[in-house]
């Protein structure tokens, strides 16, 4: 470990702590808000730890996020089941699940992949409703616990340090190493002796491990889970432009997307809410005309043509 | 017997739609996802104009065709063009492309919502019509002998005369058919367009006998796309036969077990397909 590695790690370290404390100054409403933040900032850091350097468009999160909720839900509604062991269970499922998903499809090209994932979520719940309204016959799932927005803030919190460690020693990897070279010619990383499938397949497994056990997590801030909201396409699309949005290239990169893509959809939802998917329209199109690299990215350019400038 | 003919008709508007975005991906290159809303466009169209004038959904194909057209036209021209010159490689086009229909389709079911929010209910020969002692819709069959008359001319198009035989050039290298003095761009262009126009066409079709809304059309972009991939890119016989089975399974499947369950029958055949037969029904395997 270098002392720029030590370094990072203490700044992060700081960072998180400071995140901890949030609950001590905020109120019931910005408390809510940054109960979302911390939600989406795992999901999409996740997310762009797999797709980021591999470039592949996963739309899968819904699927696994739902997978984690309802599991939670059907659990403790249904079959009594204690809150976390739920928890564990649930994120058990997704990472099986992931892994499935991951060996059927990636090794095929980038399309198949991404139309894939885009059904997953809506293919699992027309299962779940069907399984529901035919069998199981409980169509309201409760999870009822004693914990408030704060606890699960700080749950989601944990969940980000132990994201953030696992992209940290990722990029420090010979998995990382590969990734890249992954991302930049699949056929040279696979010439090189990289066994390019097996590492997809593990980061996807992550991804998507890291979305069921946020789907447990956040499960009692709903109470009431039903099919159709947890496994909503949204969320996906969602997590996707937030990250595409602060950039992919750097760790830290998502939750420059997060924070601000997160309060203007609080925003729109307060004031205009029938124009949340214009603006989920239009943010992708900003994305891909004007920022391809994310917000970050573009910075970097700019700083670097400074630094040329004043050389 | 009821399900196999229900079934065929269905699935010939489905291959009427797979066919649209056939010559967008196959020629243009563009893995076009706002494909669903262009259906629902061409359904919204004909739902408004017979609400407001009562004018039959078929002659509003006359009036939408040529819309789609040029709108699809100019989305290539200035929206999809700069991120071909701009992409290094195809993976990169891939994922610009994807990213742009995306909030394009975004974008135009936004519009769309703030247009109709409610579903698009409109009633267009909803006769029974008898079929070898058994009764069906007439407005289903309607819409079949037009998807089979639209597909039909399309496929004399391309096969001849010297513009659909350029068409066809492109598909299999762009860079061959520049060569020989193609201009690929302009091709492109209305590749893109004339596969918007028809995949519009399916919408208004479609509508006269399924109900849609205005968020919809995601699950349409799937259903194409899933023919697409069962009947190998660029391939039309294929995708003919893959939308039938599609069309088929469907509709046994929502009248034997439950109508929830289409989509998850849907993509069951998807998997299968990505399992065994990545290349395509008849595809070759890649050497």
């Amino acid at each position: 470990m270098t002392s720029a590695d030590v370094k990072q790690l203490v700044w992060g370290a700081i960072l998180l702590a400071l995140a901890a404390c949030v609950p001590l100054v905020a109120n019931g409403y910005w408390m809510s808000i940054a109960l979302t933040i911390a939600m989406f900032t795992v999901l999409s850091t996740s997310w762009a730890l797999f797709s980021g350097p591999t470039h592949y468009i996963s739309l899968a999160t819904a699927a696994f996020f739902g997978v984690g909720g309802f599991l939670v839900g059907t659990g403790m509604s249904d079959y009594n089941v204690d809150y976390w062991t739920m928890v564990v269970i649930a994120s058990l499922a997704g990472t099986v699940l992931a892994f499935l998903v991951g060996l059927a499809t990636l090794r095929l090209s980038g399309v198949y992949f991404v139309i894939f994932t885009l059904g997953l979520a809506e293919m699992i719940r027309t299962l779940v409703s069907w399984i529901q309204n035919n069998f199981t016959g409980s169509r309201g799932l409760y999870v009822l616990t004693d914990l408030g927005e704060v606890d699960i803030y700080l749950h989601l919190v944990l969940v980000a340090a132990f994201v953030y460690l696992a992209g940290w020693w990722i990029a420090r990897s010979r998995l990382g190493f590969a990734m890249r070279i992954i991302g930049n010619d699949e056929t040279v990383a696979r010439h090189v002796g990289i066994n390019t499938a097996f590492s997809k397949v593990i980061l996807f497994t992550f991804s998507g491990f890291v979305a069921s056990l946020v789907g447990a997590l956040i499960a009692p801030r709903y109470t009431y889970i039903e099919p159709n909201g947890v496994f909503s396409p949204e969320l996906s699309f969602i997590v996707v432009i937030m990250a595409l949005l602060g950039g992919t290239g750097r760790l830290w990169g998502p939750i420059v997307g997060v924070i601000p893509f997160a309060l203007l959809q609080e925003y729109i939802n307060a004031n205009y809410s029938n124009y949340s998917t214009l603006v989920l329209g239009i943010a992708f199109l900003v994305i891909v005309y004007f920022l391809p690299q994310g917000v970050l990215g573009r910075l970097e350019q700019l700083w670097a043509k400074r630094r040329q400038s004043t050389w | 017997m009821d399900i196999l003919i229900t079934g065929l008709l269905l699935g010939g508007t489905y291959a009427l739609i797979a066919f649209g975005l056939n010559l967008q991906y196959g020629v243009a290159r563009i893995m076009n996802l706002a494909n669903g809303e262009m259906i629902v466009l061409g359904a919204l169209a004909a739902f408004w104009i017979f609400i407001a004038d009562a004018i039959s959904p078929i002659l509003t194909m006359l009036i939408v065709a040529p819309l789609s057209f040029f709108g699809n036209w100019l989305i290539y021209r200035f929206l999809l063009r700069p991120l071909v010159r701009r992409a290094k490689n195809q993976g990169q086009l891939e994922v610009d492309s994807i990213l742009a229909t995306f909030g394009m389709a975004f974008a135009l079911v936004g519009v769309m919502v703030s247009i109709h929010g409610e579903y698009f209910t409109y009633s267009y020969l909803a006769e029974p019509f008898e079929i070898l002692g058994e009764t069906f819709a007439l407005n289903r069959i309607v819409a079949f002998c037009f998807a089979v008359l639209i597909g039909a001319a399309l496929w004399l198009w391309l096969y001849f005369t010297r513009a659909g035989m350029a068409v066809r050039a492109v598909s299999v290298s762009t860079e061959a058919s520049g060569l020989v003095g193609i201009n690929v761009p302009q091709l492109s262009a209305i590749a893109f367009a004339l596969g918007g126009a028809v995949t519009t066409m399916g919408g208004t079709l479609i509508s006269t006998f399924i109900t849609l809304d205005a968020s919809v059309g995601v699950v349409f972009t799937m259903k194409a796309l899933i023919i697409i991939i069962m009947g190998g890119v660029g391939d039309i016989r294929g995708a003919i036969v893959a939308a039938l089975i599609l069309g088929l399974v469907e509709t046994a499947v929502a009248r034997l077990i439950d109508p929830g369950l289409t989509l998850a029958a849907a993509y069951a055949i998807f998997v299968l397909i990505l399992l065994f037969r990545p290349q395509g029904l008849f595809g070759r395997k890649p050497s």
